[in-house]
Order: C-alpha cells, then structure tokens, then sequence
C-alpha cells in the first residue's frame, strides 16, 4: 500500500513526486508511456513565463509567478538547461500599445520584477532582426526557457533517487474507491494508496471520472510548433510574443535552451485526445505570422514540425485540489502557463495532502542535486580534452549534427533512456538537421547491447512504435 | 596505414568515402607522400559500402562492381600507396593560422582529441539525405517514416527489414534502390510517390528497379497526410496541381507499415560553413575555382559535399583532380587565379567549377532545370554541343579546351541550354 499514487508521469506528475520524496512517505508515479515526459511536456514550447499574461484572480495567474521564482533553485539542484534570456510581447501598431501598458500594470500587481516597455529604437537595438514595423514592446527580463523533456526526466530520476517507484507502461484502466484506499488497476499492475493525485493531462476527466467525479471535462488544444536549422541560431536573443488573444499567448518566437529557433504554437481545439498531427494550415498560419514579425523566418529552414496538446479544463482554469471522493485529489486543467507553474503547482498539491491528512515529515537523507547530462558540444576545448582523458568514449561521436558522443548515449541509459525518443531528449542525439538518419541504428546498437534486448525490439517511443522487423519473419 | 596519425601532413582528406579516397589517391599520385584520410565511420569506403546492388565503375573501371567492390579497389590501392586511415574520427574544426598551415582538430576513441598540422585540406564529407522534416508532410509522427539510406543500412549492413509494407515518397536513387532491394527481400512495395511529372533517379533505376518489378510509379504525386499512433498505419496520396499542392478531391489511402523518404541529399558543409567558405546556394557546395580551391586558400573540395553527383565513377574522376592540386599546394606550387567566372544561363541550375583559367583543359559539371530533347548546350560564344536529351536527374559533362579559352576576352561565361533550331539535328 502506497501512501500517494500520482496518475501521469508528465512533468506536473513529476515535479508533485519529487517534492513529496522529501517526506517520509511511499510514492508511486503511474504513467502509460515507456518513459515519462512522453505527452504534453515532450511537446511543450518550454517557455518559463514571467507571469504577466495571466489574470491574477485565477489559481494559474497566482501560481505562475511563485513558480517562476522556484526555478532558480530547482535548476541549481536538478542542472537541467535552463537560461532566463528574457521575453518580449511587440506592438505592431500604435493601437496596440495600450495593451502593452495593461499587460504591464496586470504583471506588476503579481509582482513580475524589471517589466519594461521599450520604444522603437531600444527594440531594434536589442533584437535588430524583427520586422522594423514593430513599434514598441513590452520587457520581461525573468522569462526564460527550459527543454521540458529534460525537467520531466530530472524531476522523475530525482524522485526515484529518493524511493519513489516508477511504473512505466501502465495506463490506468480502473480505479476502485474503498474505505481509506484506493486500488488502481492498470494492465501490468494493480497499485494501492490511501491518496491518488490526478496528473493525468488531457485524460484528468477521464481519471477522475473513474471514481465518479464528473465536475469538469478537459478540451485538448492543439499546438503545432516547427522547429528550425541551427543555422538561424542567434536570430533573435529573446523569446518573442505578439499581443495575446482570448484563448492563446500567440504564436511566438522561441530561442530555445540550446539555441535552435522554434516557431508556434498554434492553437486549435481538438476532440482527439491522442491527435498530435500537424496540419498544411497550421504551417501557413505560423510562418504566414512569424515572417510578419521575423522577416528573415520561412518554412524553408524547418528540420521537423510537431504536436502537442493543452490540456485546458472546462474553466479555462487550473483545476487542483481535494474532491468530494475523500483522498483523490486533482491536478487537472494544466495548459499555460503550467511548465512555469509546476513548482509552486507541488508545493500547492503538498499543503492540499497536509490539510486532508498526509501525515509529512521530512526525511533526514533526501538527496536533492542531480549532476545533469554532459553535454559536451556546450564544452570548451580544455573542458573536452578532460572529459576524454577521463573517458575515451568521450571522443567516439555518434550523432555528427549535434556532436553527441558515445559517453553521453551510455549516460542518457545510466539515468533512464529507455527507446530512441529517450535518448535523443536526454542527449540530442538524432535532434538535429538529418533527424537521426545517421545515428538511429548506433543508438539502437547502444541500446539493444545496454538493456539486453534484441535490436528489433528498440522502439522509437515504446508501445507500437517499432522501427525495424527481423529477416528470419515471416513475410 | 590504418590507424596511424602523425603530427604533420601535406595533405589531410576529410571523409573517407570515393570522394576522400580518390582525393587522397590523387594527391599521393601527384607525389605528396604524406597524406591522411579522416573518416567518421568505423571502416572506410562510405556509402559504397550499404550500396550492394552492381552499376559502379562502369565508367572508371569499365567493367559492373558493387558498391563494395568499388570501394574495395580504392582501400587497397591507398593501403599499397601507404595513405594513412583513421577511421571512427571526427572533424570538429580545422584552425587555420596566420601563416596558412592548417591545424585540423580530430576525436577518436583510439587518438582522444589530438590536432593535425597539415598544408593542405581536402573536404569529402559528402551528403546527407533530406528527411520528413524538409517538406511539409502533415499529419502524426510514428515510428517508420525513415529515409531510403537509413533504411539500405538496416537491410544491407544490419540485416533488418524496416517494415514490410513499403511506401516510398520521392524517386531519389536510393529509394528506387530500395524498391527492388525490399522487394527481393520479400516485402510488398505499395508505390513510389513523386511530387515533380519526372523521376528524381536514374533512367537505368526506373527500368531496373521498378518496371522489372511492376512497382507503380505515381509521378506528379505526393504523400499528403500521414496516419499511425505509434507506429505508420496509412498514407493518404494525392495528385498536385500546377503549384505542387496536392489536390485532396482525386486523394486516396495507401495502407502501409514504412515509409521510406528519397527527396533528395544536401550536401553536408557545416564544417565548410563554420570555417566561413562561400557556398554556392544552389549546389548547397563550396564555391570551387578551376583547381577545385574553396575560397579558403589550401582548402579544396570534391564529390557529393561539393555538388550531388549521378555517379561515383564522376566522383572519383573529381576526386583524383582536386587530390592533384591539393598536393600540388602542399608542394608549393601556387597556380595563377582564374579570371573566367561561369555563369549558369537558360535552363542550367548550377555548374561547377564556378570559375575557370585559360592554361589547362576543364570538365565542366552542370545540371539542368527540365528535361529537354533534342537540344544543345552553348558556351559563350565559344563552342556548342548537341545532346539527345537533358534530365534533370542525370549530370551533364563535356570538356573546354584550353585553345577556345585562349580566344575569349570576356570575363564572364555563360553556359546556356537551348532547342535545336530548325535545321540541327543531333549527329
């Protein structure tokens, strides 16, 4: 009998496990994927807001700035890439000035530090590649970005360091309420707890409705995003925002933690829970508005395009806490700004459990730091040549598009990689401009010799998603 | 010698392909004697080594190799000529200082990270093959969207099949290759699907791989919509219009496990680009003088990375070419600069090299822009060749002797391909 089962190993599922392995409790994450991180999170834009999109009388235009603050320390502890390069939402016309002006007064009021409307002329200083018809635009100096993928598997490996059980590939099927517990059921296990915390993405309704909750219903909103050759690298310094509309920040420019420009999301309500798919439209709809915004932006430098889906609650708000169901306890409704939110979203899920009865004391041996990956193509000469008098493999390269070396296919299996997908967001090996052409089958060969498993059974992503069959089979 | 390195060199090739052995071969021929191939791969030979279907060599060697064979041939005859090889290494920057010499930086698991000294640089990386990501395919992301190569290498050097309902988007060689190499394995080859109303690949590849083997070939379409969760499950493919977008009224559903992509090979010149060497954009290769020099003194350049070739008999006649002046540099010897620049004109997309001198005989590489048949190619005012047809898949090549140089007082030439006027008839 666990004490907490948290559903969903996304980086809010993540980020609430890790923060309860502090106290003296057993945790279990039940995610459906091979690995965690595998939905929403892989797809998220990684941007760390500053906060002043949000209206502050919502629980995510509260949450966003505390969870914004937390990240100094959570990086510091986990070392996932993280770097506060700062955010500005243009003006394109006079006529939107003013709202620059609201965003402004609204993030203040939240306490959003350094916000800044700059004229014409700092504008173009700053980021001299944006359209010269901007007007003006609104400075956050303490946005910055992440690679989401990376604080879901620090989040997960952190926790298990500290004793909490992962269950992967177990897609939660039925969960039966009894007194003082519950019994999730799941094809491979079958998990008790006296407390289930909800994470589960844009399937929340569904979870919850297994124990009779049907209180709200989530509407996933797809975001297509593509991604573009490093040869545009240092385009523009600063994640870039036009004016928000009702439903969506926009679409935006991101210069992501290791420099590759990304252009989205979109933002279209979809009935598929599962349709990740991106679309003719949704490219013309985002390079048809960035080249507005970033003339020297086309679709002609996209290297790969993806999917994701917002999980945005019937009350367009962060849905988290206790229910009528007496232990089950929601974390639902996470879209924007919850990457940036999750933090304070842990702590805020750690009081909720206090108050219903969780009984949290601290353990004496919880061990918070993280080495990180060792991203060696970030490393200067000196600090390469020591990492290969260390290790030669260090000097053996795998993926040529990023400079990925052997040393660092073996770490991203040391700390959890398990399929292609695992490697490459642990590593970027396969993330670059030939998308893995030439390093899938050494990955393959690394993983099939680490996990001891034949090389037709490496997937890309775990499930179905095999990538080559035997000869010997029958065809 | 395999896996020897020395601290200093003449000449040092990157890339250990055709292009980097005829490269190394031409330099050690002209009498550079200190000379090292670089290669990234554990054994050298390139891609030669997965292509283990015959057509190599008839034109260098006379006579029907594999790729293996070919590559073969090449290794050992560097071997004999004492070329060193370090496979399994990797460039990752050459710095060059002021003096000119060469300081190329290199990792290997056997070396570490050593620095090679050198006077001259062949580059012969190669190319890469476009993936799903350079053109817009919507829909999911299964596993099983591969390109041809990557999939020639699970069948070829892995021993795996990638799937055994087979698509296949673009007429490139190598998924054409791949139809008849899939097929023999005993795989279902739903159709190749290309966007242009011509093949991509060879005339010989069409006959020999498709037709022989009743594979349709849908030209002018292209795959619209991509369907699977986790794995590929179905393409939806449709005809295009005039402007190459696909008209969802005449689309329908291809059931399939793999689909393979041939959309085409870039050539791979970051390293060209990081040492700030000018590119051609529409060869995606360096700019070459007559010596085929970069524009970076001492740096030449030759094969695939410099433009994509048809054939690897034209790789290595280049090859052994721009190895000669790499050593003739090493020695010292400093060629007058060209002061003839071509310029691609009607129907021509690129030729290469992009400059010329009047002092020797030049093979000039073109391709063209459309098909086109009969017709004829004019160089300036300077000469004209008549040709049965052009194809957009297949390189041109015809010689410029030194004497109609030596008569031409322009500074630019331009290279036209133009229809027979009435009258001409191809001899």
């Amino acid at each position: 009998m666990y004490d907490v089962a948290v559903i969903g190993g996304g980086v809010i599922g993540c980020a609430i496990a890790r923060e309860l392995s502090r106290y003296r409790l057993s945790i279990v994450i039940v995610e459906k994927f091979e690995e965690v991180g595998f939905g929403t999170t892989k797809t998220n834009s990684g941007i760390i807001h500053a906060g002043h999109h949000s209206p502050p009388d919502t629980l995510k235009g509260k949450l966003v700035v505390r969870g914004n603050k937390l990240y100094d320390r959570l990086c510091k502890d986990l070392n996932f890439g993280f770097s506060r390069i700062g955010e500005l939402v243009v003006a394109r016309s006079e006529s939107e000035i003013p709202e620059l002006e609201r965003l402004k007064k609204q993030g203040e009021a939240k306490g959003v530090p350094g916000l800044e409307v700059w004229d014409r002329e700092r504008l173009r200083n700053a980021e001299p590649n944006l359209s010269n018809t901007l007007v003006a635009a609104l400075h956050a100096p303490s946005a910055g970005v992440i690679n989401p993928y990376e604080l879901a598997n620090a989040l997960s490996e952190n926790a298990v360091d500290n004793g909490v059980d992962l269950k992967v590939n177990c897609a939660v099927e039925k969960i039966v309420v009894k007194k003082g517990f519950f019994t999730v059921h799941t094809p491979p296990e079958t998990i008790k707890a006296r407390f289930v915390i909800n994470c589960a993405g844009v399937y929340a309704d569904k979870i919850a409705g297994m124990v009779g909750l049907r209180d709200f219903t989530i509407h996933p909103r797809k975001g297509e995003e593509y991604m573009l050759d490093k040869r545009l690298k240092g385009l523009v310094q600063r994640l870039i925002f036009p004016i928000p509309s009702k439903n969506t920040k926009g679409i935006l420019i991101i210069p992501t933690f290791d420099g590759t420009i990304m252009v989205g999301p979109t933002a279209q309500d979809n009935a598929d829970r599962d349709d990740a798919s991106t679309t003719y439209e949704g490219s013309e709809q985002v390079f048809g508005f960035v080249s507005k915004i970033c003339p020297s932006i086309t679709e002609r430098d996209t290297i790969t395009e993806f999917a994701g889906l917002r999980a945005v609650s019937s009350t367009n708000d962060f849905i988290i806490g206790p229910t009528r169901i007496k232990g089950f306890i929601n974390a639902a409704g996470i879209q924007s700004p919850g990457l940036t939110s999750a933090p304070a979203i842990a702590l805020y899920v750690r009081d909720i459990l206090k108050s219903e009865g969780l009984v949290l004391k601290k353990k004496g041996n919880f061990k918070p730091h993280l080495p990180g990956p060792p991203r060696f193509a970030s490393l200067n000469y000196e600090q390469q040549k020591r990492l290969v008098e260390k290790d030669r493999l260090f000097a053996k390269v795998v993926c040529r598009c990023e400079l990925v070396t052997e040393a660092e296919i073996h770490s991203a299996v040391d700390h959890g990689a398990r399929t292609l997908d695992g490697i490459k967001f642990r590593s970027r090996a396969g993330m670059g401009r030939c998308q893995g052409g030439f390093c899938s089958s050494r990955c393959m060969d690394i993983l099939s010799k680490r996990l001891d498993k034949p090389f037709e059974e490496i997937t890309k992503r775990g499930g179905d998603s095999w990538v080559v069959r035997k000869m010997t089979d029958d065809v | 010698m395999l896996g020897r390195v020395e601290k200093k060199y003449g000449v040092v090739v990157i890339g250990g392909g055709p292009a980097g052995m005829g490269a190394a071969l031409g330099a050690r021929d002209y009498g550079e004697d200190r000379v090292l191939i670089l290669d990234r791969e554990p054994e050298a030979g390139g891609i030669l080594l997965q292509c283990i279907h015959s057509g190599f060599g008839m034109h260098y060697f006379r006579e029907e190799l594999t790729g293996p064979e070919y590559a073969e041939r090449f290794l050992q005859n560097i071997i004999d000529h004492d070329v060193d090889i370090l496979s399994g290494s990797y460039v990752s920057g050459v710095v060059i200082d002021s003096g000119g010499s060469k300081k190329v930086r290199v990792m290997s698991e056997s070396h570490g990270l050593i620095t090679v000294e050198t006077n001259a640089v062949v580059l012969a990386m190669g190319c890469r093959e476009r993936t799903r990501g350079a053109v817009r395919i919507p829909g999911t992301r299964p596993s099983g969207i591969i390109t041809a190569g990557l999939a020639q290498k699970f069948v070829n050097l892995k021993g795996y099949l990638p799937g055994k309902r087979i698509s296949i988007l673009g007429s490139g060689d190598i998924g054409l290759i791949m139809a008849r190499r899939l097929t023999l394995e005993g795989c279902h080859v739903e159709g190749v699907f290309e966007l242009m109303p011509y093949s991509n690949g060879l005339t010989r590849n069409v006959v020999q791989c498709l037709e022989d083997f009743d594979i349709p070939l849908h030209l002018s379409t292209t795959v619209a919509y991509i369907h699977g969760r986790d794995r590929i499950e179905k393409i939806t493919v449709a005809p295009v219009n005039a402007d190459l977008k696909p008209d969802m009224s005449r689309a329908w559903d291809v059931p399939c496990d793999t689909l393979l992509i041939s959309i085409g090979l870039i050539p791979e010149n970051e390293l060209t680009q990081n040492l700030g060497i000018g590119l051609d954009v529409v060869t995606g290769g360096p700019l070459v003088s007559s010596t085929l020099e970069t524009s970076m003194p001492g740096m030449f350049a030759c094969g695939n990375v410099l433009h994509v070739h048809d054939l690897v008999d034209y790789v290595t006649r280049e090859a052994l070419l721009a190895g000669r002046f790499a050593g003739e540099w090493a020695k010292g010897v400093r060629r007058p600069k060209d002061n003839i620049r071509l310029v691609p004109g009607d129907n021509v997309r690129y030729c290469v090299p992009h400059t010329l001198s009047p002092e020797r005989e030049h093979t000039i590489h073109l391709r063209c822009k459309a098909a086109m048949k009969p017709c004829k190619i004019r160089v300036g005012n300077l000469m004209e060749k008549k040709l049965r047809f052009v194809f957009p898949a297949e390189m041109i090549m015809f010689k410029i002797k030194p004497d109609l140089l030596d008569k031409f007082h322009g500074d630019t030439l331009r290279i036209d391909i133009l229809p027979l006027e009435k009258g001409e008839k191809v001899d």
